[in-house]
C-alpha cells in the first residue's frame, strides 16, 4: 500500500450543493507511491463538483504534478519529511492544497517553459501547467516548506424553469 | 497502467505504437530510452503513434521533447501521429505543438519523411 499515513475522509451522503464545506486531508510519506491516492481523490472530487471528464482528469493530473514536486523538489524524498494534502469542495470551488517541508520555492524564479530558449527542455512544465489549467494557483511560504493552493471554480448551471 | 511500446517498420520509417500513460514513475523503459535505442540501432525516421496514449503529464511532455531532440541531434526526424484530445490539449497549452510535426494519417505521415 502506498505512503498514506493519515486520511480524514469526506462525510458520506452530504449534499454537495448546499453551503456546507466538505473537507478531507491526507498526510503522505515522501515517496512516489503517495501520488496515486491524491490523484484518485482529486478526480473523484472534481467529478462530484460537476466538472466534465476532461477537466476532472486535468485537475487530477495537476494534483499529481503538485505532489510529485513536493516529494521530489520540496522534500527531496527525505523519509523524515511528509506531504500534507487538503481538499475542500464548497459551493464555489474545489480547492486542493499541497504542503511540503522542504527548503522553499520561489515560483517567480521558474523559467517560462514556452520561451524559445526553454521550449526544448526536458523538464520545467509542471508549475506552468498548474497555472494554465487551474483558475487560481497560490504559493504560500511555510516555515519550513511551501504550500501550493490550487483552485478550480465550479460552473453553476442555471436552474431549469 | 504503464506505457507499452510496439515497434514496426513501414517504408523505411520506424513506427512506435504507444499505449497507456506517459508519466513519471510508471516503471518500465522510458520513452526517451526506447527512442534512443532505436536511434542507436540506426533508425533515423521515427513516427510515434500516440493513438493509445490517454494520459500524459509534464514529465511525459518532457519525455516527448527529449525523444525529439535525441533523434534530431542524431540527424534524424521524429514526428507524432494520432494525438488524443488530452495529449493535444497539453501540447497546445505548452506551445509544443509548434515544435512537433503532427500528423493524423499514417500513410501520409510515412510519405512525409524525406
Amino acid at each position: 500500500m502506498g505512503g498514506v499515513t493519515g486520511y480524514t475522509p469526506l462525510r458520506e451522503g452530504v449534499n454537495l450543493t448546499d453551503s456546507t464545506s466538505n473537507r478531507s486531508s491526507m498526510t503522505l510519506e515522501s515517496e512516489l507511491s503517495s501520488v496515486e491516492p491524491v490523484e484518485t481523490r482529486a478526480e473523484q472530487l472534481a467529478r462530484d463538483a460537476g466538472f466534465d471528464e476532461d477537466t476532472a482528469s486535468q485537475i487530477a493530473m495537476i494534483s499529481r504534478e503538485a505532489v510529485i514536486n513536493a516529494i521530489l523538489h520540496g522534500n527531496k524524498k527525505d523519509p523524515a519529511k511528509q506531504v500534507r494534502v487538503s481538499f475542500e469542495l464548497n459551493d464555489d470551488a474545489l480547492r486542493i492544497t499541497i504542503a511540503d517541508q522542504g527548503g522553499g520555492l520561489d515560483p517567480d524564479a521558474v523559467p517560462d517553459p514556452c520561451a524559445p530558449e526553454n521550449i526544448l527542455r526536458g523538464s520545467g512544465r509542471g508549475i506552468f501547467l498548474m497555472r494554465a489549467i487551474m483558475d487560481e494557483v497560490h504559493f504560500h511560504q511555510l516555515n519550513p516548506g511551501t504550500e501550493i493552493e490550487l483552485v478550480k471554480h465550479r460552473v453553476h448551471k442555471e436552474p431549469q424553469a | 497502467m504503464s506505457m507499452k511500446f510496439t515497434t514496426r517498420e513501414v517504408s523505411g520509417v520506424t513506427i512506435v505504437d504507444l499505449s497507456g500513460k506517459i508519466t513519471l514513475g510508471e516503471g518500465g523503459l522510458t520513452l526517451r530510452e526506447e527512442v534512443r535505442s532505436l536511434v542507436t540501432a540506426g533508425s533515423k525516421k521515427i513516427l510515434l503513434n500516440l493513438a493509445g496514449v490517454n494520459y500524459i503529464d509534464s514529465s511525459g511532455l518532457g519525455e516527448l521533447v527529449s525523444a525529439f531532440t535525441a533523434v534530431k541531434n542524431a540527424g534524424g526526424e521524429l514526428k507524432l501521429l494520432n494525438l488524443t484530445s488530452k495529449v493535444r490539449d497539453l501540447l497546445v497549452i505548452t506551445k509544443l505543438l509548434t515544435v512537433f510535426d503532427v500528423r493524423d494519417d499514417e500513410a501520409a505521415a510515412v510519405a512525409s519523411f524525406a
